[in-house]
């Protein structure tokens, strides 16, 4: 039996209608649609204590149930659950402190004229964290904890680096002491040898502080590397949900396939040579009939474009939004080869 | 051997101070690009890699200029040519592509008339041809419905389909040389997988050499033959693709192959490069990758390390290249 | 972890870096060294007017009416024999105070109005910048023109009258940058981190905002003691006999060909006036700006 999870969201649906103005109807732009669906029914898990990565190009609408999760944006419908219990739409000072975010661009997530001092002692003292003459330590032990020393309290965020500014971020994202993060795309705007520094600090606060982690990505091998699952999303739906190790080895979506086939390799004898995914992300305001990724995928019948199909389970723990998942061929190419190549190193 | 279509040689570029010293961003550079060849230039940000490829182009942001080197593109020199002549090259002989098209296309012109102003410039075409060219390269780089397409503005297209436009554009005249900026890193992985596959492609048809400028690792090693590897201004290792990877000479590059995660090796720990890339201002005397190096001895602080051969086709910047490869820290 | 050493070494260097290259741009920022010195030199020229002064700047001698320049009057004297060089110093004083006060009022009206409008957005915006429009559709001169004659001349007039008009300027700038500001993830966190709107908006979006507001204010003073001066001209400014340089001007044109010096100095302290604190806004703006801070 698992723990009930810490955050639950059921059947989320998120559209935007936009104003279709007189230009876009003079140019007969074939996108001039008024209503576009970024989420169109979610349903996904987080458990305590996990790194749940979740993965998607842009369009997929992973940054929109990011911030729904956060409360940034209230779901056109759906539920969605904190421990069990329905988490208001709008949340009060501590329902909010329990959910916290790191953002993608640490340039535009710190406030260049408040010093990190300053920043970390407002949140401290209107949360009531600590007592006023503990807010001092506590800002320290904070950004010790995040791998930064006493004397960048008095500094602005124009003061450090990219990787450094993260860090802070994080920093202000534990202040308030969340049970929950979401981390939407932290390392993709940092340099490679700083990204594994930040990679490592989300694991130890994993590690040691037992957080839950949202860790919204579109690189795999990051995800691979950090989280103990892993959901695929499609065009404003979850695709397919399994542990990191099951989903690479034994992906049962044609969508998630293309992604493992398209991820750029360090060691050239595991380039799959033969794969090419056709077309793009179609747009979501218009999504196509049937299953969202018929028009893309190499397996799709005519059944698929028949029918829209939910996740259902296709083993423990792993969850698929296609119908033919259990038909689909072994997905082997890359991992045989560099199996083949271990052993022969 | 015939001459290299590239051959760049002791470049220096940086911001010029009559009063002061003068700030060095790319710092006596040299390296040769082969017929044919597809030459990768890894880097983290500052680095100076995006830089040497605008030195190419001509392309330096104002302010910056190249203070002394040379450029030799099909044995002729560059650096001090006339801008006429210079412009008379770009195009038919050495062509860019930016990590952001929407920023290269002219929003208010059609994307087929922007791929066929070139042809019709350079290669002396017809509007009717130029324009039947234009279509021809947009189907060859993989863009569905070129006629339609060939009529649209840059905004109505999306990421993949400018970047594929900004290649048609950039082969319409059959260069011979093509210069990448990170042509990929702004779009998304199954779309980066099919750029670069039409971006080969284009390249292996037409014998184009390719300069592909990029700080992922794993993109170059499936992209291109060659690589040099550039931290703080310099070119610290360089070879074939395949040996590089393989056997890191350099302390960076084993640093940068170390600490980027690998699809393949899941169970690898990623090992990060303690400490930041030094200020372009304070710059240590001596290998600029000393201090944040493992195997940094005391003589590596005193004067930039020679590059030494270490294998055939395979050179490093570092006094302690021997025992890396042995695998053992100073 | 093994990094926070390395961090911490190379955070240092970048602290100073920044910390000397603030004060160097400061001398280096030549319009706004040069804009302090002449705003500087005029608001102590204002201050110091009774001390600086030679003459009482409205006590009449009319049997000395229209002295040429001279020793004892270096700028010789009006058509009621008045000192012109006392009324100029004394001028200082009034287009300086009056240029300052009137845009401090809109200014503060209409970076508040801004920052909610941008802020809320919705239909308040929607009202808000509709009246904005409006206000905009009518020339400046043409409003505050009739809007002291509504409320006669006089000084509290053409306050009421400029911050009637000129509001709209602020509320408008104050509104474009709070719609990027807003967007900004540091304010998303500052929600999440459970703050109020009102608090999010004071301290952390105004700093950020006000800078452009402030660099405008510099060039609408120019605005406003042009206005003064065009008011002072039309007969609808200061109430005589107030030193006031629009209205030295005015008095002074009809004598333009035999005493031209009447109406040209007040004129050319006009202009330098504005030059100075147009340097100031520009060197504000270079001073100011976020890209500059990187």
């Amino acid at each position: 039996m698992m723990d009930a999870p810490v955050l639950r969201v059921a059947a989320i649906t998120k559209s935007y209608h936009l104003q279709t103005s007189l230009a876009s109807r003079l140019s007969r732009n074939e996108n001039g649609h008024t209503s576009l669906r970024a989420l169109d029914g979610v349903d996904l898990q987080l458990n305590k204590g996990e790194i749940l990565a979740l993965v998607g190009e842009s369009g997929s609408g992973k940054s929109t149930l990011a911030k729904i999760l956060v409360g940034g944006t209230t779901p056109t419908s759906g539920e969605l659950e904190y421990h069990g219990e329905p988490m208001p739409a709008h949340r009060d000072k501590d329902a909010s402190r329990r959910i916290q975010m790191v953002f993608q661009d640490p340039y535009s997530s710190l406030n260049p004229r408040i010093s990190v001092g300053a920043m970390l002692k407002e949140l401290l003292l209107l949360h009531k964290i600590v007592p006023r003459g503990e807010v001092r330590a506590e800002s320290v032990r904070l950004l010790n904890l995040v791998g930064l020393e006493e004397d960048a309290l008095q500094a602005y965020p124009s003061q450090f680096s990219g990787g450094q500014r993260q860090r802070i971020a994080i920093a202000r994202a534990l202040a308030v002491r969340p049970d929950i993060l979401i981390a939407d795309e932290p390392v993709s705007a940092l340099d490679v040898s700083v990204q594994a520094t930040i990679l490592d600090l989300f694991a130890s606060l994993q590690r040691e502080l037992g957080l839950s982690i949202l860790f919204v990505a579109h690189n795999l091998a990051v995800v691979q590397h950090l989280s103990q699952r892993v959901a695929v999303m499609y065009l404003g739906r979850i695709v397919e949900v399994a542990e990191t190790s099951e989903l690479f080895s034994n992906p049962r979506h044609p969508y998630t396939r293309a992604l493992i086939d398209s991820i750029p390799r360090m060691t050239a004898e595991s380039v799959n040579e033969e794969f090419v995914l056709e077309g793009e992300p179609p747009s979501p305001f218009n999504v196509p009939a049937g299953c969202r990724f018929n028009p893309r995928c190499p397996y799709a019948k005519d059944v698929c474009r028949a029918t829209d199909p939910g996740l259902e389970p296709v083993a423990a723990g792993h969850q698929s939004a296609c119908i033919r998942a259990a038909e689909l061929p072994d997905h082997s190419i890359a991992l045989s080869i560099s199996a083949t190549r271990k052993a022969t190193a | 051997m015939t001459q290299p279509l590239l051959s760049v040689k002791s470049l220096t570029i940086g911001v010029r101070r009559p009063k002061g010293v003068d700030t060095i961003i790319v710092d006596d550079l040299s390296f040769e690009i082969q017929r044919g060849e597809r030459f990768g230039i890894v880097g983290e940000s500052g680095s100076g890699k995006s830089l040497t490829l605008r030195a190419i182009a001509d392309l330096l942001p104002a302010g910056v200029e190249i203070l002394t080197g040379s450029i030799r593109y099909d044995g002729v020199e560059l650096v001090g040519m006339p801008t006429p002549a210079r412009r008379r090259l770009m195009g038919p002989e050495i062509a860019m592509i930016f990590q952001e098209p929407m920023t290269a296309l002219n929003p208010v012109i059609r994307v087929g008339e922007q791929i066929a102003e070139g042809p019709r410039r350079y290669l002396g075409l017809s509007k009717r041809d130029a324009m039947k060219l234009a279509i021809e390269m947009m189907a060859k780089t993989g863009i569905p419905d070129p006629v339609r397409r060939a009529r649209a503005y840059p905004h109505e297209l999306s990421g993949g389909l400018r970047q594929r436009i900004m290649i048609a554009m950039a082969l319409s005249c059959g260069p011979k040389l093509l210069l990448c900026d990170e042509p990929t890193t702004a779009l998304d992985v199954t779309v980066q997988h099919q750029v670069l596959r039409v971006l080969e492609q284009l390249c292996a048809d037409s014998g184009a050499s390719l300069a592909f400028v990029t700080h992922d690792l794993a993109v170059v090693n499936q992209t291109c033959s060659d690589l040099a590897v550039m931290y703080a201004g310099h070119i610290v290792e360089s070879g074939r693709v395949k040996d590089v990877f393989r056997d890191p000479r350099h302390p960076y590059t084993k640093g940068l192959l170390d600490s980027a995660p690998d699809f393949d090796q899941p169970e690898r720990e990623l090992v990060p490069i303690p400490g930041f890339p030094p200020n372009l201002a304070a710059r240590p005397s001596g290998c600029p990758f000393a201090p944040r190096c493992a195997f940094a001895v005391e003589a590596c602080t005193v004067a930039m390390p020679p590059t030494v051969v270490v294998a055939p086709g395979h050179a490093a910047a570092c006094i302690e290249s021997q025992s890396i490869f042995e695998g053992v820290a100073a | 972890m093994t990094t926070p050493t390395a961090a911490l070494v190379s955070f240092k260097q970048r602290h100073r870096a920044v910390g000397s290259r603030t004060i160097k741009a400061w001398y280096r920022n030549g319009s706004l060294m040069a804009g302090i010195i002449i705003v500087g030199m005029l608001v102590l020229v204002a201050v110091l007017a009774p001390i600086l002064a030679p003459y009482d700047p409205i006590a009449q001698h009319l049997t000395n009416a229209l002295e040429s320049p001279s020793a004892a009057h270096w700028l010789g004297t009006d058509k009621f024999g008045r000192d012109v060089l006392s009324r100029l110093i004394w001028g200082a004083q009034v287009d300086l105070r009056v240029g300052f006060l009137a845009v401090l009022i809109p200014f503060v009206i209409g970076s508040v109005l801004g920052a909610i409008a941008g802020y809320f957005g919705g239909w308040l915006d929607t009202v808000l910048m509709r009246i904005v429009d409006i206000f905009f559709a009518f020339p400046f001169y043409v409003m505050v023109i009739v809007l002291v004659f509504v409320f006669g001349s006089g000084e509290a007039s053409i306050y009421i009258a400029i911050a009637a008009v000129s509001w709209v300027s602020y509320a408008r700038i104050v509104r474009g940058e709070v719609l990027i500001a807003k967007k900004q993830d540091y304010v998303v966190a500052a929600r999440l981190g459970g703050m109020s709107h009102a608090r999010i908006l004071t301290k952390h979006i105004g700093p950020n905002v006000l800078s452009q507001a402030i660099i405008y204010a510099m060039s609408d003073i120019v605005m406003d003691i042009m206005a003064i001066v065009t008011l002072g001209y039309l007969g609808l400014g200061i109430n005589p006999p107030t030193a006031e340089w629009g209205s030295m001007i005015n008095d002074g044109q009809e004598f333009i060909t035999t005493q031209w010096q009447q109406a040209t100095i007040p004129g050319l302290v006009v202009v330098v006036t504005s030059l100075g604190l147009s340097l100031l806004g520009d060197g504000l703006s270079d001073l100011l700006s976020p890209e500059r801070r990187k």
